[in-house]
């Protein structure tokens, strides 16, 4: 049952063939068995989760009327408050913390009667692109255990690569969803930039920072994306419009006539061959399938990394102020008169790990005065241009294009020393970001010198997510009649047992 | 080549209100050049005229009615304190001894 996909699982569900009681116990107990290996919870809320699919399941046997994903389990980033459960966001700055209010996403996964198994794992604040970064150790790749699952999502993607559970909600900063569904061969997607409440979600960069989907197939993830998106009056940067309508367009799948942009900057030098390779075949598999390839120019792309490393930064300077030891969270040092002053600086020092306080300082240089205008001014100006390549492009393409990591999984430990290395796996990823736009990421197949997977990115305007579902279905199906089912499927199987 | 030297980590560091250690500062300082080089690239365009973007969407001040809406009870807001005395938050010593 649990390596069904989410969509099957719901319709067994409708049908009675089986209760969410059972659905739900069979997750808690695949956590059980290979998340010793995997890592990929922080919490497990075993009773909560029981609870919710017993409600759910009390509610259809009453003949009420439930949404499409009512007593489907769900993984959930450490990122976003739940009431009562512990929420770390990665940090030992928040260890032991316990909201006390529901964000929004949280609210509507519950409303639609979906459940939540437990909080995972993340690079802390979302800061990072393997999880190494978390306050409370690493995720393992479940296709190579030795490997990242990327970040700073990576305890989501890990989990529904490793069939603990069928759906996953991740943040996406600079492609903290994309990139570990890539590496990981599952399906990612960042919404538009305020299709998603961020009421609740813990700020990292709030002009950047997004919730999103994660699923084993395209079809599961515009499900969940459905029950996440719109309008929310807590978030004064939510989009007052309709929510696309992801789930039709994920039903169709169609790119008969569609223009698909290949965006030039995005691939080449720097790419890995496997991954280069695989991108193309999935091009002239989308080109086969009735889709016109054109080749499009984001010259200031190539600037990309570097506003988004000044931007990212500063505005994080700024949110992680909030961490002061007086309202919640840690404190630590207030002995013998401390003064606040003191115990903020110390206890900032002892909850804050290394990248976050790199991160911090950065953000400090670019907005302190005399350099204000030369980094944080420039940046901004950059993402302008980038905005306006983009504009260019959209005019000549329905979608863009590229691999979404320059690489496959890398090994826990090779990147960790070297966070310039870290940060250039961004590279494919930021450019959505800074403009607000929305991408996915889908499985492209294996890479041929390590086995493992690619993932290519998908594109499309502010509020067209359907788009992306739209031409990732048809990719999807066209891949998965070659290869004789879905990717994820070809995964080497856990041996589980460990503790 | 950008450099940062120890003692200027140490500012940054204090004016964030991070009581690094000595390692950290040393650390940070040495890995600074780097990074400031890969960023210092946003300066390589002629980017006069050029409007800044701030914020990717076009926004505006919105503002709702007047009207109390529900919130967090004290108990709730101070659920996560560090130390609470008579429904408040307790903080450490802000003004110096009288």
């Amino acid at each position: 049952m649990i390596f069904k996909t989410a969509a099957e699982m719901a319709a067994s569900l409708a049908a009675k063939e089986v209760s969410s009681v059972e659905l739900t116990q069979a997750h808690l107990d695949r956590i059980s068995d290979v998340d010793g290996d995997v890592k990929a919870f922080l919490h497990v809320d075993k009773e909560g989760a029981l609870a919710q699919a017993a409600a759910v399941d009390a509610d259809r046997a009453a003949g009420k009327k439930v949404s499409p994903l009512a007593g489907i389990p769900l993984a959930l980033k450490d990122v976003l408050a739940q009431k009562g459960i512990p929420t770390t966001a990665g940090s030992k700055i928040l260890q032991g913390w316990k909201p006390p209010y529901d964000s929004t996403v949280v609210s509507k996964l519950k409303s639609a009667g979906v459940v939540i198994l437990g909080k995972t794992n993340m690079d802390e604040f979302a800061m990072g692109s393997s999880t190494e970064n978390s306050g409370y150790g690493p995720t393992f790749n479940p296709w190579d255990l030795t490997r990242t699952p990327g970040g700073s999502s990576g305890g989501s993607s890990a989990a529904v690569a490793a069939f603990e559970a069928p759906l996953a909600i991740g943040s996406d900063t600079g492609g903290s969803i994309r990139q570990p569904a890539a590496l990981t061969g599952i399906v990612g997607v960042r919404p538009t930039y305020g299709a998603v409440s961020r009421y609740g979600l813990i700020a990292y960069s709030s002009s950047l920072d997004q919730a999103g989907p994660f699923g084993r197939t395209v079809l599961d993830t515009a499900m969940l994306h459905e029950i996440i998106a719109g309008h929310d009056a807590h978030d004064a940067t939510s989009i007052n419009a309709p929510v696309p309508a992801v789930v039709a367009a994920a039903k169709s799948g169609d790119v008969k006539g569609m223009k698909v942009g290949v965006i030039k900057q995005l691939q080449g030098e720097g790419y890995q061959k496997g991954v280069q390779t695989r991108f193309t075949e999935s091009l002239d598999l989308l080109a086969s399938l009735g889709a016109e390839i054109v080749e499009v120019d984001c010259p200031s792309f190539e600037y990309a990394l570097a506003a988004y490393y000044l931007i990212a930064p500063s505005e994080c300077s700024s949110n992680l102020a909030r961490f002061d030891a007086m309202r919640y969270g840690l404190r630590t040092g207030d002995e013998n008169g401390a003064s606040a002053e003191a115990v903020m600086a110390a206890t900032r020092d002892a909850g804050f790990g290394r990248e976050v306080k790199r991160r911090i300082i950065l953000g400090t240089y670019a907005l302190s005065s005399g350099y204000y205008d030369a980094y944080y001014g420039s940046a901004q100006k950059i993402r302008t241009l980038i905005i306006q390549d983009y504009a260019k492009a959209f005019a000549q393409a329905d979608v863009l294009v590229s691999p979404t990591a320059p690489t496959t999984a890398y090994k826990i430990g090779e990147k960790v020393d070297d966070p310039m290395a870290m940060y250039l796996g961004d590279v494919a990823t930021i450019p959505v970001n800074l403009a607000g736009i929305c991408g996915m990421s889908l499985p492209a197949g294996l890479a041929d010198e390590d086995n493992l997977p690619v993932g290519f990115q998908i594109m499309a305007p502010a509020m067209q997510d359907q788009r992306l579902y739209q031409a990732g279905a048809a990719l999807e199906a066209g891949l998965a009649s070659k290869w004789g089912g879905t990717l994820i499927t070809k995964a080497p199987a856990l041996k589980g047992g460990a503790k | 080549m950008s450099t940062l030297s120890r003692d200027e980590v140490a500012k940054l560091a204090g004016l964030a209100r991070i009581e690094m250690t000595e390692a950290e500062l040393v650390e940070i300082a040495s890995q600074f050049g780097t990074i400031l080089d890969a960023v210092a690239r946003v300066q390589e365009l002629n980017l006069d005229g050029v409007k800044a973007t701030s914020h990717p969407q076009p926004l505006e001040n919105i503002a709702r009615p007047d009207v109390v809406q529900p919130s967090l009870t004290p108990e709730e807001a101070l659920s996560g304190a560090p130390a609470q005395e008579e429904q408040r938050f307790r903080v450490p010593q802000i003004l110096g001894e009288e």
